[in-house]
């Protein structure tokens, strides 16, 4: 009795998630896009563009479906086997874990669209809270006595890798060595009172909780929260050096293939270079790689020294020296308990 | 465990000891069994790197520490309402005695923000404690608060129906003797439920220990210092790091299900103390 | 039927103090939290609030949300009365360890109980490679967050009932069969009956577990909005994308069906006088 009753519910259920798979039927496609968390306002307008555009062109009508979560997890469900037609993830090492461990798309995916497959940028920045009280200006004031720091952990949020890279960037600038580097991390994650596990989640800490001084946070995210959570609360403060944050695109090859996709979401992320894609993009608050359309938005974007991930050696590189464990990250963390 | 039905001229028992059994190996036994099995591929020193590392460690501490706190606070308050519930009457008590399983009831991820909402610096507890400098959100009395919500029903639940059928007259016999109240309720009243305290105590410490939902709102996620063990394998599996995570699932696994075992020996003990 | 023996009772104000520290205890750790969430849910009125709600990735959620449920609790309560009857009315060896592994899903971590189902169904699991050959999908897809569910769910029937029958004994049993009733009848006229409120108290409270859970739920859901979010899920995205007051009041709407299921039992208790096993009174 209870064997019937599992099979009629698998039954049931099967029957049930069978019908909501990617149709491709009659001349209307639906397309799952796995993204990273702050993207949710930016694909929401790309979609309506694309699907408006791709209507157009060819009469056809695309449908999305969008997934949200912190990078990691969002590639890692890709490779557990969530049938994503496109990531658009916070960093390609995200994207190489799928290409490595899954094989859903192959190992230079990178080079099959322009840009390293980034259609936008981003930098991280700080929002600081309104007139700047603790005088923030740069990244030593940071390390100051009294100011705490708020940033996600780089364990778990490709943001915070980011921002994780670009303190050490300036802690080599200024203190000249990988050891001066290591030592200005140190002393900055030792002003982080908390370390949320996503970037949205560490921007509600600062601005809902009211925790912190300063949120290490992509110039997208900055922006975004100084509009969307209270004009008027935050200023955002650019720093002597930054990073140039390129959160990459691709098609998953394999799962585009199964639900005959293909086609429709390589246009899709070519949507996402085109003077219409880069204006959105620029209007959530991406950088956007088309000259022209920057030029237009440069009052939202100042010019800042930016290294890139290719100075660190690439993410391969990046990851196993300071993000796996027992890496840089780790032995800060260790060295700061033991003491 | 197929030990054969004694004492009983009831049937069934092959029926429903088969369905128990097909069902617990299908939905418990087998997914858990993956786990297992999975780490027990690792060798031994892969497992113990990865489940037994520092930060592992001090995440069990975390998770175990704030889990036996709430779990103490817990007896000495739930305890105090238990008592309350079956000895006096007052305005509300059956809406307090309803409330008491308002944690089993409210989804975890709810009581987790509500939670952080109230008790962060500008929450409306966390406001008041902040000057006192106190703080809780973000720290690990935030992971031991969150555990104190969650486990209040198992120990009231437990002791309440105890506590109840507890006779006045060894009471009333203390009293004559010249026993205080209080000297009553150490030596007569407080032996008597212990078991039941303890089955409780050791639930909501179980619980606890596995518990993230709520947690992970309000707990500060930093390495060694208030990161826990569940975080941790979370973590872990976003870095790709199967078996890491496999490896701390295992360990508090196997904790678990001692601590259970032992929940459910005592429970037997009980019983059979009782019926003599 | 409070004790009127003086020896027996405290004095009035300790009385006054002990029930001052537990209204206060409660006040702090439960009602605040609860007041907390719909205050929030409706800091920008009603409108807002309902707005929420009726969301078309709300909707999708409840439904979602409903579904899980729809199955989840039926099988956990066919499989609590099965193993409560096996296990309450029977001798055998090893009874501990056997209750011990039925309340095992009830101590593992919530994300461990995900994790078990991504090393079984996952592309990369043991089952992964078939199951995609085959085209069938169980995790990110509806039935795995069904057995996720099933499996956090697992033993809260079975739990409520096996003290319940056991303290019952089998006396009413054995009697209904000496006069000849068959085994179904005695199990549906004699045993159901017993323990009705004990299986209904057990499935309300699978069934707040079953609508609530989020962490086993979340390792397997993918989030795909609209499809495989369920409501605490919901919530999460809600909270993540700034918009705290849907948030708050899809919260509000599982505070509320919290609140049903703890009216429902409180109802039912007082009208028909039943209590559980010894409780108050």
């Amino acid at each position: 009795m209870t064997a019937a009753l599992m099979i009629g519910t698998i039954g049931l259920v099967g029957g049930l998630s069978g019908c909501s798979g990617g149709g491709n039927g009659k001349g209307s496609v639906e397309l799952l896009n796995v993204s990273y968390d702050p993207t949710r306002e930016l694909y929401k307008d790309v979609n309506a563009a694309f699907a408006k555009a791709y209507q157009a062109k060819t009469g056809k009508t695309v449908s999305f479906r969008m997934s949200h979560g912190g990078s990691g997890k969002q590639s890692r469900s890709v490779i557990d086997g969530l049938s994503a037609d496109v990531v658009t993830l916070a960093l390609a090492y995200d994207i190489d874990a799928i290409a490595e461990r899954a094989k859903l798309l192959p190992a230079n995916w990178q080079s099959r669209l322009p840009d390293n497959s980034s259609p936008y940028t981003s930098t991280i920045v700080f929002l600081v809270r309104k007139g700047n009280p603790k005088g923030i200006r740069d990244w030593a004031d940071l390390v100051k006595p009294g100011v705490q720091v708020i940033t996600p952990s780089p364990k778990t949020s490709g943001g915070a890798r980011w921002n994780f890279l670009a303190a050490w960037a300036y802690g080599k600038k200024a203190g000249g060595s990988d050891a001066a580097a290591q030592k200005y991390v140190a002393s900055l994650y030792a002003h982080v009172p908390v370390l949320d596990s996503g970037a949205r989640g560490a921007t509600t800490t600062f601005v809902e909780r009211g925790l912190g001084d300063v949120l290490l946070a992509w110039e997208n995210e900055a922006l975004l929260s100084e509009k969307e959570l209270g004009a008027g609360k935050f200023d955002i403060v650019v720093p002597s050096i930054s990073i140039l944050a390129e959160p990459p695109v691709a098609v998953v090859d394999a799962n585009a293939k199964a639900h005959g996709t293909e086609q429709v979401a390589t246009e899709y992320l070519k949507f996402l270079y085109t003077p219409e894609g880069q204006e959105i993009a620029a209007r959530n608050f991406y950088r956007p790689r088309d000259q022209a359309v920057l030029a237009k938005y440069a009052a939202t974007f100042p010019k800042v020294d930016m290294v890139t991930i290719k100075d660190f050696g690439g993410w391969g590189a990046a990851q196993k020296r300071f993000f796996a464990d027992g890496g840089v990250f780790d032995a800060i963390y260790a060295g700061g308990t033991r003491r | 465990m197929s030990g054969k039905a004694r004492r009983s001229a009831l049937p069934g028992f092959g029926l429903t000891m088969g369905m128990t059994l097909f069902w617990l190996g299908l939905i418990v036994l087998v997914p858990l069994s993956a786990l297992v099995v999975r780490a027990a591929g690792m060798g031994w020193e892969g497992f113990a790197a990865a489940g037994l590392s520092p930060r592992a460690l001090a995440a069990y501490r975390l998770s175990f520490g704030a889990a036996l706190a709430a779990a103490a606070v817990n007896a000495v308050f739930g305890l105090l309402i238990a008592w309350i519930l079956v000895r006096y009457d007052f305005p509300g008590k059956k809406l307090i005695d309803a409330a008491v399983d308002l944690p089993f009831a409210l989804p975890t991820a709810v009581a987790g923000i509500a939670l952080v909402a109230l008790y962060s610096d500008n929450g409306w507890v966390g406001s008041l404690l902040t000057p006192l400098g106190i703080k809780v959100a973000y720290t690990p009395l935030g992971v031991a608060i969150a555990l104190i919500f969650i486990g209040l029903p198992f120990i009231v639940r437990s002791v309440q129906p105890v506590l109840a059928d507890l006779g006045r007259d060894v009471e009333e016999a203390a009293a004559t003797l010249g026993a205080s109240r209080l000297q009553t309720f150490g030596r007569i009243i407080l032996p008597a439920i212990t078991p039941a305290l303890l089955t409780g105590f050791a639930l909501a410490f179980a619980r606890g220990v596995g518990e993230y939902g709520s947690i992970i709102f309000i707990a500060g996620n930093k390495p060694f210092h208030s990161e826990i063990a569940p975080l941790l394998i979370i973590t872990q599996l976003e870095q790709f790091d199967y078996d890491g995570a496999t490896a701390i699932a295992c360990v508090m696994l196997v904790l678990s299900f001692a601590m259970l075992l032992v929940v459910n020996l005592l429970q037997a003990w009980r019983a059979k103390r009782g019926t003599r | 039927m409070s004790g009127s023996n003086p020896t027996t009772v405290e004095s009035p104000w300790a009385r006054r103090a002990l029930i001052g520290v537990g209204f206060l205890f409660l006040a702090l750790f439960l009602f605040l939290p609860l007041v907390m969430v719909f205050a929030g849910g409706l800091a920008k009125g009603w409108q807002v609030f309902v707005a929420a709600l009726v969301d078309p990735d709300a909707l999708a959620a409840i439904r979602l949300t409903l579904l899980v449920a729809a199955i989840a609790v039926p099988v956990n309560a066919v499989f609590g009365v099965a193993a409560s009857w096996a296990i309450a009315k029977f001798d055998f060896r090893g009874k501990s360890l056997l209750i011990s592994l039925i309340d095992l899903p009830f101590s593992v971590s919530p994300v461990v109980s995900g994790l078990i189902f991504v090393l079984l169904f996952g592309a990369q699991g043991w089952l992964g490679p078939w199951l995609t050959a085959h085209g069938v999908r169980i995790i990110f897809a509806v039935p795995g967050i069904v057995l996720a569910t099933v499996f956090v769910t697992f033993p809260f029937v079975a739990r409520e009932l096996i003290p319940l029958m056991a303290e019952q004994g089998r006396d009413d049993e054995e009697a209904a069969r000496s006069l000849g009733a068959s085994g179904w009848q005695t199990f549906w006229h004699v045993t159901l009956p017993n323990i009705r409120w004990g299986l209904l108290y057990g499935v309300l409270l699978c069934n707040a577990r079953a609508m609530g859970e989020f962490g086993a739920v979340s390792v397997v859901s993918g989030h795909i909005r609209g499809l495989t979010n369920t409501m605490p899920l919901h919530v999460e995205i809600l909270y993540n994308e700034y918009d705290f007051v849907g948030a708050f009041a899809v919260a509000s709407l599982l505070a509320s069906l919290a609140l049903v299921t703890l009216g429902v039992k409180t109802v039912l208790e007082w009208r028909f006088g039943i209590h559980r096993a010894g409780a108050a009174h």
